[in-house]
């Protein structure tokens, strides 16, 4: 038996490459680096190493290939959206996760305990959320590009691993986080495994682990079909999982809710780019040939997530969870660019992952900010009068509710237009006409909190908004621009995506 | 020269020097919106003055491109229709922020912010009318919402804010009707010769007669709450009466008229045959209007609410007018949508004046105002009469052509809507004797009349009212090319009257 050499290609994965090399790094300097030193140290590095990310990522653009790591990674124009995607929002999550306020000072210790304490007395911080988070992103980029199976899962795993520990990491209400991150884990590891065994049935069904392989014994026709359903149905709750979508949404609530505001803005958004990035290319070239037998449940499960999710969050009265809510109805509308199987859906399924990310990011920005002594306030009715406390804050996070909700000139609007116009053009009425309506009962919940931030008096019992850092400010305005300049004036982006996005095979 | 996008330009540099200037001076932010909203109706008129009346094409066209790859433009043009209502809405503007001088001083929020809402809702209320291209039109019919929901809700009295989210979500759930079915146009023009929002290409789209009905409700449905038409009209009211006098003259006097005038822009031409089929049931709607509102408005108790009323009953009128389809009814529509911007501007600035003096807006509260203030008294009683469309005032003649147009093809319809002039002289009469004859009620005898500024603010709508209720040929001219355009592109031929024949 002969042992042939890997051939990678350095430069298409240098993007990817980096990152674990920062990581590495990060875990060093853990060991090494004064505790003094740790925290500047690890954000500098870390930034660096998603800065230098990105600009490979802006230089491999316009590449492709199909043998950058020996057939199991594909590089192509929408690999380069999604990783751009991921990276940007990325780096504006890492100015959230710079604030130490948001993170227990010690893991280990149990919540209440005397370490607990003298750790928080000596200014411990946790630093190691940013190697965490460089791995988690890693992972990330790792997922949608990924082109044989056992690459998918090891991808899958990567970037789950890290933020379950995360989720666990909050400072204030340190069971309820612990609580959410082991839940976190378990419903993660159920779908994990309902991944694994969907992998093996479309291994059974194909005799290949490569999505090459798989696609073709699909347009061949030649396997067992039960193989195939079986196969294609597990896999997809393995990823239906990861974007939250209904009936596997029930751990977002509690996630979103328990986790640091940092980690979920980080989660919500780039977990939903890499997830939807990896479904686009399944759906989209493994999958394309068996439309007839999974549209129909993909349509019923969009239609479920977008009604579920804006009915519910209506009932919401904490911020985080109504964005949970909010976000499983984002998955459904997400989900209409998957049906759409066309390339104006893959433009706009990139389109409105970017938006989407960057406005979730400003969001839970915008809620880190809002606190009282024991840390941040997430009762919606505490908010109210916030437009008289803090304009800013107030102003910001209404235009990124005016955009979850579709308004004209934020980029919420131009997504949807786009993902909806492309699931029409392959016939899926009901699910645009139900995202139409949907989004009008959303809009009632988005409009009710810019209720209460405006048009309510405040109540006095403490709620304050805290004056932004330099960090946080940036994140909020940030994303505030791209969010505004996507809405008014997309053509750019929008012609940036439709010439790159096209799937190699 | 780009006489249209220098028009939605000029109240957004106006709203940026205001936004620009220190909070504490307010009387500066006032001038600035003055001067601002003077200059829109200046250039307004100056354009108007080239309008060439006989061409019945779109004019003063411009065309950008915006979002190519959705085949988007930013394509402005007007005709009469257009035209008018812009007219309208401009010399209206500096109507508005002259007599709600001091309208901003009880809101949430500073009284620049006020005024750089007006301004920036100045801009959309141009765009929404000069938009040639649907993409844009939809941008701009959602987002203009916006400030009005902040006029509404940060400057209002009352329930300001319930009323604010009221008005936000029916407009919102009408447009995202819309929005469906502007989608279902964009994907099959997308089939029929490549991705277009021009109205033009699209009104020319092959489509099955099913199809075009149920977009042509998507589109409908979103412009009867606009409008409002019975039954989509209950936010209308609250909206009118939480508002500023001001905020409710721009929402009455020009925001629903974008209901009206998407009927007429959008469901006639883009759906021909839709609107046809639909004729019969909208005809019945909009008399259940003009008598349902006109009940409403005998009964009503609120001065504010009361004048919502009777715009329900007017809109009743004016949708009757569009889709009786004969060109005096489509003419007098037009006219209609004109002179209620001013009547209802008068009656609303008058009887927000009233409040603001006596601190209530019961009607039953006033009483022999004609004596303590006799100016403000004779400024309400000719809204009073151009609302109910005394001969001499400028209604009477558009409700008088909506009528003898609507009564050659829809002779029951006709005489039905005549009670609501009968109505009218009820619902209007009635708080004119109670506010402003009689004897003086207790609390109103220290009633100031009206200042210079409010008289100069009161003294061009009334004229306009007079002036054209004498004369409306000027108007006329414009307006009657146009809506001969209209209803041949929809294939009618005005029936020829048979009396008087034999």
């Amino acid at each position: 038996m002969t042992f042939t050499a890997p051939v990678l290609s350095y430069t298409l994965l240098s993007p990817i490459l980096i990152l674990l090399g920062g990581a590495l790094i990060g875990v060093l300097v853990e060991a090494f680096v004064s505790k003094a030193l740790r925290p500047v140290v690890q954000l500098t590095l870390t930034l660096g190493t998603l800065m230098l990310s990105l600009f490979q990522v802006w230089r491999i653009r316009g590449e492709q290939s199909l043998t950058a790591a020996m057939g199991s990674l594909v590089i192509d124009g929408p690999a380069v959206l999604l990783q751009g995607s991921i990276l940007v929002i990325a780096i504006i999550s890492i100015f959230l996760i710079a604030d130490a306020e948001q993170f227990t000072p010690l893991a280990a210790a149990l919540p209440g305990s005397a370490e607990e304490r003298e750790a928080a007395q000596s200014g411990n911080q946790v630093t190691e959320v940013y190697p965490l988070t460089l791995f988690a992103v890693s992972g990330m980029m790792i997922f949608p590009i990924a082109s044989d199976l056992i690459m998918l899962f090891v991808a899958l795993e990567m970037l789950s691993l890290p933020l379950y520990l995360m989720a666990g990491l909050s400072r204030r209400r340190r069971l309820a986080s612990q609580e959410s991150a082991l839940k976190y884990f378990l419903l993660g590891s159920f779908a994990s495994a309902f991944f694994l065994f969907g992998a093996a049935y479309l291994y059974g069904y194909s005799g290949s682990i490569t999505f090459a392989g798989i696609r073709e014994s699909v347009i061949g026709g030649s396997g067992n079909d039960v193989l195939l359903l079986v196969g294609m149905a597990f896999l997809t709750i393995g990823l239906l999982f990861k974007v939250g979508a209904v009936p596997f949404h029930s751990w977002s609530p509690d996630v979103y809710q328990g986790a640091p505001t940092p980690i979920t803005a980080f989660m919500a958004a780039a977990t939903k780019v890499a997830a939807f990035g990896a479904m686009l290319r399944i759906f989209y070239t493994v999958f394309a040939n068996a439309e007839w037998s999974w549209t129909p449940i993909i349509s019923a499960i969009a239609i479920i997530s977008m009604v579920l999710g804006s009915l519910v969050a209506i009932s919401q009265r904490d911020v985080k969870r109504m964005l949970a809510y909010s976000s499983i109805a984002h998955a459904g509308f997400l989900l209409s660019g998957i049906i759409a199987l066309n390339k104006a859906g893959l433009d706009a399924t990139i389109f409105y992952l970017f938006a989407y990310g960057v406005a979730t990011v400003g969001g839970f920005a915008v809620v880190t900010l809002v606190r009282d002594s024991s840390g941040e306030v997430t009762d919606l009715n505490r908010w109210k009068g916030l437009g008289k406390r803090s304009p800013f804050a107030a102003s910001a996070f209404a235009l990124f509710l005016l955009a979850f909700a579709g308004i004209p000139l934020t980029s919420g609007f131009i997504g949807k237009f786009s993902i909806f116009s492309a699931a029409y053009e392959n016939g899926a009425t009901a699910v645009v006409i139900t995202g139409v309506l949907s989004s009008a009962i959303a809009a009632f919940f988005y409009i009710r909190v810019i209720v209460l931030m405006f048009f309510t008096d405040a109540v006095e019992d403490g709620t304050a908004v805290e004056i932004p850092s330099i960090l946080t400010r940036a994140t909020v305005v940030i994303s505030a621009v791209i969010t505004l300049v996507l809405g008014i004036y997309p053509a750019p982006v929008l012609d940036f995506i439709t010439d790159l996005a096209i799937f190699i095979r | 020269m780009k006489w249209l996008s220098l028009l939605m330009l000029l109240p957004l540099a106006g709203a940026a020097i205001i936004a620009a200037l220190p909070k504490s001076n307010e009387k500066a932010a006032k001038q600035a919106a003055l001067a601002t909203t003077l200059a829109v109706m200046a250039a307004t008129i100056a354009m108007a003055v080239g309008f060439q009346r006989d061409n019945v094409d779109l004019q003063f066209v411009e065309s950008y491109a915006w979002i190519p790859s959705f085949g988007i433009n930013f394509a402005l043009g007007v005709d009469a229709i257009a035209l008018v209502l812009i007219l309208m809405s401009t010399i209206l503007a500096p109507v508005v922020v002259l007599a709600g001088w001091n309208e901003a001083h009880g809101g949430r929020w500073s009284v620049k912010t006020f005024y750089v809402l007006i301004l920036v809702l100045e801009t959309m209320m141009i765009g929404v009318f000069a938009a040639t291209d649907l993409f844009l039109f939809y941008v701009i019919f959602e987002a203009m919402l916006i400030p009005v929901y902040f006029l509404i809700g940060g400057y209002g009295t009352g329930e300001r804010s319930a009323a604010a989210v009221k008005f936000l979500l029916y407009s919102l759930f009408g447009g995202l009707l819309m929005l469906a079915s502007i989608i279902a146009l964009y994907v099959m023009s997308g089939a029929q010769g490549g991705h277009t929002f021009d109205l033009d290409k699209l009104s020319q789209l092959q489509m099955s007669s099913t199809t075009q009905n149920l977009l042509f409700l998507g589109f409908f449905i979103a412009f009867a709450i606009k409008a409002p038409v019975w039954p989509f009209h209950t936010w209308l009211p609250d909206a009118a009466k939480s508002a500023t006098p001001g905020t409710s003259v721009l929402l009455l006097g020009v925001l629903d008229k974008v209901g009206t005038f998407g009927m007429i822009r959008y469901c006639l031409t883009l759906f021909p045959e839709a609107s046809k089929t639909f004729t019969p049931l909208i005809m019945v709607l909009a008399v259940i209007s003009i008598v349902y509102g006109a009940f409403l408005a005998i009964g009503a108790k609120d001065i504010k609410r009361l004048i919502a009323y009777t715009s329900i009953s007017h809109f009743g009128f004016i949708t009757m007018g569009i889709f009786a389809m004969t060109s005096q009814a489509q003419s007098g529509a037009t006219l209609y949508m004109f002179n209620h911007g001013f009547s209802t501007a008068a009656l609303f600035l008058v009887a927000g004046w009233m409040i603001a003096r006596r601190g209530s807006s019961t009607i039953s509260d006033f009483g022999g105002l004609q004596r303590v203030t006799p100016v403000m008294a004779w400024s309400f009683f000719i809204a009073g009469m151009s609302s109910l469309a005394l001969p001499g005032l400028s209604s009477f003649v558009s409700e008088f052509l909506v009528l003898v147009g609507t009564f050659t093809r829809y002779p029951v319809h006709a005489i039905i809507a005549t009670f609501g002039i009968v109505l009218a002289a009820l619902y209007i009469l009635i708080p004119v004797q109670k506010a402003l004859h009689g004897p003086t009620t207790a609390g109103n005898e220290n009633l100031k009349d009206l200042n210079l500024r409010e008289k100069l603010a009161i003294a061009p709508v009334i004229a306009i009212i007079v002036v054209l209720g004498f004369y409306p040929s000027p108007l006329l001219n414009v307006i009657n090319p146009a809506a001969k355009h209209v209803i041949s592109q929809m294939g009618f031929t005005d029936p020829v009257p048979s009396i008087g024949d034999k």
